[in-house]
């Protein structure tokens, strides 16, 4: 199982992922990925700092797939969420005919 | 219109300056989430998947030309240049930053509109009939009502609290256009004895987890009692309402637990005990609300017939948008007039901030600064002299939103869904999308009739697909989005829940089922009959048989 944290982030709610020096970037691409319990509980604990500090709310991990060499969510929530779409003027993205 | 008095503006900005102070200490660390999520629901403001949503309330689906293109403004500078018309007469915004909130309110409260009983277990923004005031059938306005209503449940100290949150609708008309049957309590405006107007109250309707009709409670209720017997409404429901679990929680499923005949027993009860402690408007008030409300007074514009026929007959889609979006007005010069926001391929109920200020523009030039919003998620003008028709229709084709598909099959009612809402299990929007594509050619549309889809992202409904002539539920299944098809709901006189027909269908597959289903109503249908006539009388099995064969 592959992890990285996302979150939104509290002044604009934009969703964000923990980076790898603790940053939050809103790209998933540059999310730390972990693949332990162990690794997982000390990025949960810079998300928590992170969220007693007002930079982000609603923390939580997800999981992730790497076959493609960078961090791909699983679920349909979290490809939606990572894309970061609208649906007025991306009609291009529409995947259902 | 109703013109905020000075009582109303210094209420609100009062409560923007509050807000304001929370949001500031929200973002210093001296409020932590959980302490700022109530107050922020309070104002409007949730987070979802991507960002805040703001929803502000347009009191009764009710706005003047300046309201809306100050929407439009708030659109343009705060948000991604759109909004979205949600299914509560009400206009969403999907990517609000926290930090700009306190400045959208005032440039809200600058147009006396607000966030306020949008969210949380409050008496939420009363709906209406959309074409309140204007149209043919009209017993009497019923904005002056949900103004009563509005005045009445703002920050009332004993109803912010409820079980859970409680929905009001208004009609005045003969023909229901605000779906009373699926609010908490639904209100008709009925003639009584001796030329006297009262009140009809339905209670219990709702959708959800738990679809119901709204059963009647009391066949007439005389006008000057309506308070006071809404107050016993409201008590006996605070009292009893299941607020251990959120989804029992709501008046329907105490009515249904006890039966609307306890309930009502226990409602008069209450109401004999507190109708002489004054909770009713004194008639002065009742009429200073009622002069709000005056018909405007529109000059006699006489149609040049001739010329109007002829535009008729060499233009199809102007003669298309007369036949599907002009309808009736108590004034026979004038109409009231849809403007449609479902285009094919176009995302139900989102509008551009430069659409925003064209309807703007047109109201002032066509409507006397009137605008409306439906819970099918259009604008409406209510008062277009005939005579304007056609440089109404040229100006809207200009803007893009001269579309003839009122109730036609492509005027999809759909949610936000997974695009947007935390709650959602599947896309809304794709969905509605890919069906209106399929059926773009508007003859056909038209030929299938009147065809009310409605499509939600999740169980709760927003989408009102248990009220769709066929209803689409979005459900996640094993990670992935299913949808299951309802049929047989209806939102109008003849309310009904829709039954699910079937097993869901993965996305892709979808649209090929809808168009399955509309051929089976086209091969079984006799004479002019309408999809829901052909339901009722052929049943769900041709329905089946077609979609699923023996599966």
């Amino acid at each position: 199982m592959r992890n990285v944290i996302t979150a939104n982030r509290l002044e604009d709610g934009i969703v964000v992922y923990l980076g790898h020096t603790g940053d939050w970037t809103s790209d998933l691409a540059a999310a730390r990925v972990v693949d332990s319990r162990h690794d997982l509980e000390a990025l949960e604990k810079i998300a928590a700092a992170a969220v007693a500090a007002c930079h982000v709310v609603g923390v939580y991990a997800m999981d992730v797939d790497l076959s493609s060499g960078k961090p791909m969510p699983k679920s349909v929530r979290e490809k939606i969420r990572a894309a970061h779409r609208q649906t007025f003027k991306d009609l291009t993205e529409i995947e259902i005919r | 219109m109703y013109r905020y008095d000075e009582f109303d503006r210094a209420f609100l900005q009062d409560r923007n300056r509050e807000f304001r102070a929370q949001v500031t200490r929200r973002l210093a660390g001296e409020l932590t989430e959980d302490e700022f999520k109530p107050l922020r629901l309070m104002n409007g403001l949730y987070l979802q998947l991507h960002a805040y949503m703001l929803r502000i309330a347009v009191p009764y689906g009710a706005m003047t030309s300046r309201q809306l293109r100050q929407l439009g403004y708030i659109a343009r500078r705060w948000d991604k240049g759109f909004g979205h018309w949600t299914t509560r007469q009400n206009i969403q915004f999907n990517w609000i930053k926290l930090i700009d909130v306190p400045d959208i309110l005032e440039a809200l409260a600058e147009v006396d509109m607000h966030a306020i009983q949008t969210s949380g277990n409050c008496i939420r923004n009363v709906t209406s009939d959309p074409c309140a005031g204007a149209a043919a059938d009209e017993i009497e306005d019923p904005r002056i009502w949900a103004e009563v209503l509005r005045q009445w449940s703002t920050n009332h100290p004993e109803f912010t609290y409820l079980p859970r949150k409680f929905k009001f609708a208004v009609t005045g008309a003969l023909q229901d256009r605000a779906a009373i049957a699926f609010h908490d309590i639904g209100i008709r405006i009925v003639g009584g004895p001796n030329a006297t107007k009262g009140f009809r109250i339905f209670v219990g309707g709702g959708q959800g987890r738990t679809p119901y009709v709204a059963q009647e409670m009391k066949a007439f209720l005389p006008q000057e009692d309506l308070l006071s017997y809404l107050e016993a409404m409201l008590r006996v429901y605070n009292l009893h309402g299941r607020r251990d679990n959120i989804y029992k929680a709501r008046i329907k499923i105490l009515v249904n637990a006890i039966g609307v005949g306890e309930y009502r027993r226990q409602v008069e009860e209450e109401w004999q005990r507190i109708r002489a402690e004054g909770a009713d408007l004194p008639a002065e008030e009742i009429d200073r609300i009622r002069a709000h409300f005056v018909a405007p007074d529109l000059a006699a514009r006489p149609l040049d017939a001739a010329a109007f026929a002829k535009a008729r007959s060499e233009d199809a889609a102007f003669d298309r948008w007369v036949r599907r979006n002009v309808v009736a007005h108590k004034n026979p010069d004038h109409a009231i007039v849809s403007i449609a926001f479902k285009e094919p391929g176009r995302p139900p109920g989102d509008a551009t901030a430069d659409e925003m200020e064209s309807v703007a523009d047109a109201a002032d030039r066509y409507s006397r600064s009137e605008v409306r919003v439906t819970y099918t998620q259009n604008l409406v003008l209510p008062h277009v002299a005939r005579a304007d028709l056609i440089d109404l229709y040229e100006d809207l084709k200009s803007a893009g939103l001269a579309g003839g598909n009122t109730d036609l099959i492509t005027d999809i009612i759909a949610c936000p869904g997974l695009d947007y809402c935390s709650l959602a299990n599947a896309r809304s929007i794709p969905i509605a999308q890919a069906i209106t594509e399929r059926f773009a050619d508007p003859e056909r549309a038209e030929n299938i009739g009147e065809l009310r889809l409605n499509i939600s992202g999740c169980i709760n409904a927003c989408g009102h697909h248990h009220a769709g002539h066929i209803g689409i539920l979005g459900v996640d299944k094993k990670g992935t989005e299913h949808y299951q098809i309802t049929l047989g709901g209806s939102a109008a006189d003849d309310a009904s829940v829709g039954a699910i027909l079937g097993p869901s269908f993965p996305a892709e597959e979808l649209p090929a089922a809808i168009e399955n289903i509309v051929d089976t109503y086209l091969d079984r249908r006799t004479g002019g009959e309408s999809f829901l006539e052909t339901y009722a009388r052929v049943g769900a099995n041709p329905f089946k048989e077609a979609l699923y064969g023996t599966r």
